[in-house]
């Protein structure tokens, strides 16, 4: 024990956060919100690579009509898991949990959150929800989509109770994350930090926080009913007995779509933060973009049955829900050109993390508006359940939400490891991925319209072409994201040493050693220079 | 030894007291908990649009006088548990440990009552699923899945309140919470109100519709 604290002593004079204290037991009982947010990353990151692995597994089966390698059976069960794992597993808690847990503290000068034992309470019901949701798989799997429709869901066998459960207790999980925050947010700051001096990926987890503890509990509950009904038998949405399936589809989206704001305004903040950087520029419309994060997590919630256009709902409430699914996508313009407008007369440095934001950029934009489409109604109703909305929706989730968490890697690996990442391989596997992802889903835009309909097992020749493309960019795509993350975790270990602040970012984290210590800061925080302040002169190297 | 001056160290950093915080965390959670709930009184608004007669000949048939007796017990345990916060501020550890124990006994009373009317209604066949049930109106399937979910999950809050006060009164037994630092004992008030909330909704919705 003796010679480990002298090792640590003598590389720096307070130990960062990683080496503060060795084993397993001291990382699963730790308080510390920065390895709180590792541990929430390794257990995402697998399951990703594991849902991926899936993707790419029932796209081979795509690749040409009829049955290629497995049965359509088992095609609705990996259909089912990949959407299972990616939603609730990997993109809900997303970046909020990793890199909300661990910036969120430091770009507010704080030492920790305000509560981290409930934050290590939110991991653990993370990883019990996750283990749950693994264990369905050994059951056998279900095959209702991870939506979980009734009344199909209660008709099909018992399993389906199994991933309900744990999504039940991850929703718990981000529920204690969002109140964590927004007290943090609101408690933490440092002494003359007003919420306008604050960097805007804090506005947006703020933000987030507020559709985590508002929406959940809707899906919570809801998803306690179906196990009731099907458990105990309590008449509520089997149709049998006078309940309305419709009734679940409004509940379970009223959660379901503002959480696709939990995914994506956080990436939002991320990009906020990034371009400026690189851009050395400060950020342009400071105020809007603060305001849209909140007009975002406000408009979004009431957008909910844009996703039941074609269920039965009276014509009025249609009208009303196309209209406002039109008018969320003001804040989200709003904030694509308050960064464009950022970048325009920037000196742009055009380094991984940036690249990944530009490519954002293009493939959000896509996706935002592709959904345009969706929100017309008499549009929707040709392109609905097509392959046109899957294409739509992984323009925006993982086109933006899952890129940005990409982008965030890249950009704050250097703070989180204290090792620059290879640059050289992290833009080559950049530009495969921009390649691969549009090869995969530019075509099911085309197929759709073509009238392909989405969730099948099988298709008529005439769309083999799309699918094979598809098929091929998603291979591509899966090898360039594996290649990525090798790189990255590669640099822990053979990468060079990182500087307090490689790429001269202007906001707090930037000002602490990389990695930073278990307090965060040695002394007090600087918060001489304003979040978007530049050039930054860096001193040290 | 390092190891753990280390995290004793970790530990009187990170644990500092914030009233305020504390205060802003229970509010939000109480957010979640009230919308919990309105899920649940969407779908039965829902269904008391479009059963409307089946929903108003089960309501009838509910025990007002008992919903009555429970309403009375549990609006009293929340004037209780308000004085037992008021108490503690005041520096008076006693009556307010005597005040928590009023309100875990009215916590008692509203859960007996409820389980008398609960075994009642199952004595009688009227539980989800029973021969009878699944031969009366689509309505009256309705009405009482929804009272059976309602009243159950409210009664398990009723539970995990009575379970926060005792370990509220430990704490103020012990000296953790004292008259300076109650920021536990005021929170688990305001759990306790926001169950009484519920309640007071519950009670029309189901007992007062009826003719």
């Amino acid at each position: 024990m003796n010679t480990q604290v002298k090792t640590a002593a003598s590389s720096s004079p307070v130990p960062d956060y990683i080496r503060a204290s060795k084993g397993i037991w001291s990382w699963l009982t730790t308080t510390d919100h920065k390895r709180i947010g590792l541990m929430y990353f390794v257990v995402m990151i697998s399951l990703f690579v594991a849902a991926m692995g899936m993707a790419v597994t029932f796209r081979l089966e795509l690749f040409s009509p009829g049955e290629q390698l497995f049965e359509s059976d088992i095609y609705n069960r990996l259909l089912t898991l990949h959407g299972v794992v990616m939603i609730f597993l990997f993109i809900i808690p997303g970046i909020p949990a990793v890199f909300g847990n661990f910036f969120l503290p430091i770009m507010i000068g704080a030492k920790d959150v305000v509560f981290p034992r409930l934050n290590l309470l939110s991991w653990y019901c993370f990883v019990v929800g996750a283990l749950i949701a693994l264990f369905s798989v050994t059951l056998g799997g279900i095959d209702t989509g991870w939506t979980f429709y009734v009344p199909y869901s209660q008709k099909t066998d018992l399993n389906v109770l199994v991933p309900i459960l744990a999504a039940f207790i991850i929703g718990w999980s981000s529920i204690l994350t969002g109140i964590n925050f927004i007290a943090t947010t609101h408690r933490m700051r440092v002494k003359g930090m007003g919420f306008f001096d604050m960097p805007l990926f804090v506005w947006s987890l703020y933000a987030t926080g507020w559709i985590q503890i508002l929406a959940t509990p809707v899906v919570g509950i809801t998803l306690l009913l179906l196990v009731f009904e099907k458990f105990v038998g309590v008449a509520i949405f089997d149709p049998a007995a006078g309940g309305d399936p419709i009734l679940f589809e409004h509940l379970f989206w009223i959660y379901s779509h503002p959480a696709v704001y939990v995914m994506i305004l956080p990436a939002m903040g991320v990009v906020s933060e990034i371009i400026p950087t690189f851009a050395r520029r400060t950020i342009f419309g400071y105020k809007t973009i603060a305001y849209s994060s909140i007009a975002i997590a406000g408009i979004g919630s009431l957008v909910w049955a844009h996703h039941m256009f074609t269920s039965g709902m009276v014509d009025e409430a249609r009208i009303v829900f196309s209209f406002l699914t039109f008018f969320v996508a003001v804040p989200s313009g709003v904030k694509v050109f308050n960064w464009l407008a950022t970048l325009y007369k920037g000196s742009i440095e055009l380094r991984s993390p940036m690249m990944w934001c530009l490519m954002f950029i293009f493939l959000f934009s896509i996706g935002g508006l592709t959904g345009l489409f969706n929100a017309s109604l008499s549009i929707d109703i040709h392109l609905h359940d097509t392959s046109w909305v899957p294409a739509h929706f992984h323009y925006t989730i993982f086109g933006g939400a899952v890129v940005i968490l990409f982008a965030a890697c890249h950009y704050w690996w250097p703070k989180i490891f204290g090792r620059m990442v290879n640059e050289r391989i992290a833009i080559g596997t950049c530009i495969g991925f921009f390649i691969g992802f549009n090869l995969t889903y530019m075509p099911l835009f085309f197929a759709g319209t073509a009238g392909m309909p989405r969730r099948y097992a099988d298709y008529l020749p005439e769309y083999t072409i799309y699918h094979r493309l598809s098929t091929i960019g998603a291979v591509i795509l899966a090898t360039s994201i594996l290649i990525m993350i090798i790189n990255l975790v590669r640099s822990i270990s053979k990468g060079k040493i990182a500087p307090a602040n490689p790429w001269q970012g202007a906001t707090l984290e930037w000002t602490v050693p990389s990695p930073p210590p278990t307090l965060n800061f040695t002394g007090e925080p600087d918060t001489s220079r304003g979040a978007y302040e530049y050039p930054v002169e860096v001193s040290d190297g | 030894m390092a190891n753990h001056s280390a995290e004793m160290h970790e530990h009187a950093e990170h644990g500092h007291y914030d009233p305020m915080a504390n205060k802003i965390g229970m509010w939000t959670f109480l957010f979640t908990e009230a919308l919990l709930f309105g899920a649940l009184f969407i779908a039965f608004f829902v269904y008391l649009s479009t059963n409307t007669g089946d929903f108003l000949d089960c309501s009838s048939e509910l025990n007002r006088i008992m919903g009555a007796i429970n309403t009375v017990v549990l609006l009293t345990s929340s004037l209780t548990m308000a004085l037992a916060i008021a108490a503690l501020q005041r520096g008076n550890k006693r009556l307010s440990l005597n005040l928590m124990l009023m309100t875990l006994v009215f916590a008692a009373v509203f859960l007996i009552i409820k389980y008398f009317e609960w075994s009642h209604k199952i004595h009688l066949g009227i539980y989800p699923k029973s021969e009878l049930m699944v031969n009366r109106a689509q309505g009256d399937q309705l009405f009482y899945g929804l009272y059976y979910t309602m009243t159950g999950l409210h009664g398990l809050h009723v539970a995990i309140g009575a379970v926060l006060i005792l370990i509220a009164m430990r704490k103020v037994q012990t000296g953790g919470v004292h008259k300076t630092k109650f920021s536990f004992i005021e929170n688990v008030g305001l759990y306790w109100h926001l169950v009484d909330l519920v309640w007071i909704y519950l009670f029309p919705m189901f007992y007062l519709i009826g003719r």
